[in-house]
């Protein structure tokens, strides 16, 4: 392996390897702005300049390749210089005010400026154009913030295959933004949010909607619930200098009740019951298919991530009868919330105000889709990012680290470890097999500690074929069938599993795709940055708290067989029809 | 900025049908399917057919060579040479590349939009002219250098661009004087 120096510390790396990777061995810190792990290396944004010993010019330590016996410095005098003016160039163009901006404390920009010391601006110039764009649900872009350093384009291209992003114009006018720099609601974007995961500065982030629950908690004619997903409680913690797979979830109840809430409950909840619901579908489909022999639209696909279903709208709208038709798991608690638990409290559906806590920027658009409305009013009005959580509680104050384990609300807070697993990629499909194989075998999934290890971790695409040996005699159809199911996360990875499903060259009876890399725990409005390092330790957390739970399958969770005996009767009920289930619309490319 | 209305067939250099129009396109996309480098002619031809790219026509592009819209978009915006507007009967072209601008390009510039009204990119209410820059037509011995249409002015004085106008503005005053329809 080559060997070269870094700062006189003798590293030896891969062939093939960076600048950049050889410094981070060496434990030394070089600072980037466009360079993101595993996805891009572009050289653009020249903040991770070094100089190179017999090397003319400096180079950008992401994209140079390393020789062996290089001797790079990366701190000398010449380089911090280089570093200096670079930002300070982008400064002069840079039209934002850090007090007010919503990055302010969390923007790398901000960070590198202070790391490399600047302290005046020496380069007065024209500011960058000013465009906001506030169109969509999700999201707020502002050029005039952007730095061009692409990451959002490589990452709707190239991970989520969407490309709604791209850079339009040239030269000084260049803007990166949808087609002919129009507003982001006219063009098929799925409102995943990655972008502004990734974006190191204030250009584009979740629209922030704290305000609006700060109104209802202060309006004494409401009264306002939260839901919280299974994937904050192993995220939010980050937003408060714990390491990333620290779990939280106590003290995130008890911040909550100091915020004001009513009731706490956990959409692991509805989490169980997506299970019970969407689990009987797949069994009704496959029955339809295997036993009548008739057309049954298989594999089914899941419908909890609200990207995914965007997507599936806009370029793969002859897919929609294989969709699901459970509402996410979000959405039916906020249908829950409204009419059993509203019916509870002797409250109308019209004084409650439910407010969801989720890792996604998308469900802010699910819960704005008017179908979305069991009760007669949205089935949920506020969805916050673990972000904004995060805001919200400190600006009332509240000292996270100190707070005690608080516990949810029962009933609607009760669940099983099923729904934990919800949180990470290939945890739908696990939980839906947890309850779906014992329903027809009788038998408990037949895998070590109930882990279906095959669709576990971050491989893009992952399968599992269980071969079913007997059953129950209400399911004898199934008798020696094997059951072959998929998953996959990001959607530039579905949409490679879909292409193989069209074209023969795989066939599954089911499959789970979620909109973000590593599922829920990724979110677009999970704390930044997440790395694959990141996302591992999150998958890890959520995979140790489901396995610390008395109950590991939602067909097991009390308060769902209480929902079920006092309320809806049985699963794909009539009433559960109602109020759990949606359809789905194509949607055109370009408005 | 695309503009939403379809191509018309009033401002285009074809006089055919706008199906017909869409007709050929669908063939000149097909012939360039699945073919490296092929966005580019394919826009080129599209523009002399329309006259100008609209909307629906860089939609019909982007799904049928299997490009992101944005990045269709991006390759139209990124090049002067494509207009997203109809385009007006001539267009008029400022060189500013070093030797033009070095030279007076930027006064000829501003001579041109006060004489013709309009900003660069845009075009004149009668649809006579549309005004707008280059990078370097390779006439930098003589600058500063215009062109309108296929020819190229030379050693142009701010003072001189209504002079060099007129000729193009006088054959439609003709006709319009005589009736006829232009
Ligand atoms: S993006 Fe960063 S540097 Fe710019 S205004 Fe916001 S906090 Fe300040
Ligand atoms: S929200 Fe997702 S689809 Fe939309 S622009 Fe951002 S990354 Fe692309
Ligand atoms: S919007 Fe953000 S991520 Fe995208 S190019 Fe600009 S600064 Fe980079
Ligand atoms: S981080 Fe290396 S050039 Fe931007």
């Amino acid at each position: 392996m080559p060997k070269l120096t870094i700062d006189g510390i003798q590293v030896e790396v891969a062939e093939g390897a960076t600048v950049l990777d050889a410094a981070r061995q060496a434990g030394v810190r070089i600072p980037t702005l466009c360079h993101l792990e595993n996805i891009q290396a572009i050289g653009a944004c020249r903040v991770c300049l070094v100089e190179i010993e017999s090397h003319r010019d400096l180079a950008a330590a992401c994209v140079m390749p390393i020789a062996d016996g290089m001797q790079v410095h990366t701190h000398s005098p010449r380089v911090r210089a280089a570093r200096r003016t670079v930002v300070e160039l982008l400064l002069s163009e840079h039209d934002g005010d850090c007090p007010t901006c919503s990055r302010n404390e969390d923007c790398e920009l901000q960070a590198v400026a202070r790391e490399l010391g600047i302290r005046e601006n020496r380069y007065p110039g024209e500011k960058s154009r000013r465009r906001e764009d506030a169109s969509t649900p999700a999201l707020v872009r502002n050029t005039a913030k952007c730095i061009l350093c692409r990451r959002c384009v490589t990452v709707c291209g190239d991970v989520q295959g969407v490309t709604a992003l791209f850079p339009q114009y040239r030269g000084f006018k260049t803007a990166i933004g949808p087609a002919f720099d129009q507003d982001l609601a006219t063009v098929a974007c799925v409102q995943c949010g990655q972008c502004a995961a990734v974006c190191p500065v204030g250009a584009i982030t979740e629209r922030d909607q704290t305000d609006e629950v700060w109104a209802a908690l202060s309006d004494p004619h409401k009264c306002v619930v939260v839901q919280t997903a299974p994937a904050i409680r192993a995220a939010l913690g980050e937003c408060f200098g714990y390491p990333p797979g620290t779990l939280v979830k106590g003290k995130m109840v008890s911040a909550l009740r100091r915020l004001g809430f009513h009731s706490v409950f956990d959409t692991n909840f509805a989490a169980d019951l997506t299970i019970m619901e969407e689990g009987t579908e797949l069994l009704h489909r496959l029955r339809k298919a295997l036993a009548d022999g008739k057309d049954a639209h298989l594999p089914m696909f899941t419908s909890c991530s609200p990207g995914w279903i965007r997507y599936a709208e806009y370029f793969h709208p002859e897919l929609l009868p294989n969709l699901s038709t459970c509402k996410s798991p979000q959405q039916m608690m906020g249908a829950v919330l409204k009419t059993y638990y509203a019916g509870k409290l002797g409250r109308k559906p019209a004084e409650m105000f439910v407010v969801a806590v989720m890792p996604c920027t998308a469900k802010k658009a699910e819960a704005r889709r008017p179908e979305m409305n069991a009760s007669g009013f949205s089935d949920v009005d506020v969805v916050l990012t673990t972000r904004e959580l995060a805001r919200m509680i400190r600006q009332a104050g509240i000292d996270f680290k100190a707070l005690g384990e608080g516990q949810m609300d029962s009933p609607l807070g009760e669940s099983t470890g099923a729904a934990d697993i919800f949180a990470n990629t290939g945890g739908v499909m696990e939980a839906a097999l947890r309850t779906a194989c014992e329903l027809i075998t009788g038998r408990e999934l037949p895998f070590p500690n109930l882990h279906v290890r095959p669709l576990a971790g971050l491989a893009g695409v992952k399968e599992a074929s269980i071969p079913i040996t007997e059953t129950v005699p209400a399911w004898s159809f199934l008798k020696g069938a094997t059951l072959h199911v998929a998953v996959a996360h990001g959607l530039g990875n579905a949409r490679q599993l879909i292409e193989r499903i069209r074209s023969g060259a795989a066939h599954y009876h089911f499959v789970e795709i979620m909109t973000c890399p590593g599922g829920c725990i990724g979110g677009g409005g999970q704390p930044r940055l997440t790395s694959d390092a990141v996302r591992q330790a999150r998958l890890a957390a959520i995979y140790q708290e489901d396995e610390h739970r008395a109950l590991r399958k939602s067909h097991e969770n009390p308060a769902i067989q209480q929902l079920y005996a006092d309320f809806l009767g049985h699963p794909l009920s009539h009433k559960a029809h109602e109020l759990l289930h949606t359809k789905y619309t194509p949607r055109p490319r370009v408005s | 900025m695309v503009t939403d209305k379809p191509a018309q067939a009033g401002h285009c250099p074809e006089t055919a049908s706008r199906e017909e129009l869409f007709r050929r396109l669908d063939e000149l996309i097909a012939g360039y399917q699945g073919q490296a480098g092929g966005l580019i002619p394919v826009l080129q031809i599209a523009q002399g057919l329309f006259g100008h790219l609209p909307a629906d026509v860089v939609q019909r592009i982007s799904a049928g060579l299997g490009k992101p819209y944005s990045e269709v978009a991006g390759v139209i915006t990124f090049y002067s040479f494509f207009a997203t507007r109809p385009r007006g009967r001539h267009v008029v072209r400022v060189c500013l590349g070093t030797a033009c601008y070095v030279r007076g390009g930027q006064q000829v510039l501003a001579a041109l939009k006060k004489e013709l009204g309009v900003d660069v990119g845009e075009t004149t209410p009668d649809h006579l002219f549309t005004l707008e820059v280059a990078r370097c037509f390779g006439a930098c011995g003589l600058a500063p250098a215009i062109s309108i249409d296929d020819e190229v002015y030379q050693r142009v004085k701010p003072s001189k661009v209504r002079e060099l106008l007129v000729r193009y503005r006088e054959p439609v005053r003709a006709a319009a004087a005589q009736g006829v329809k232009s």
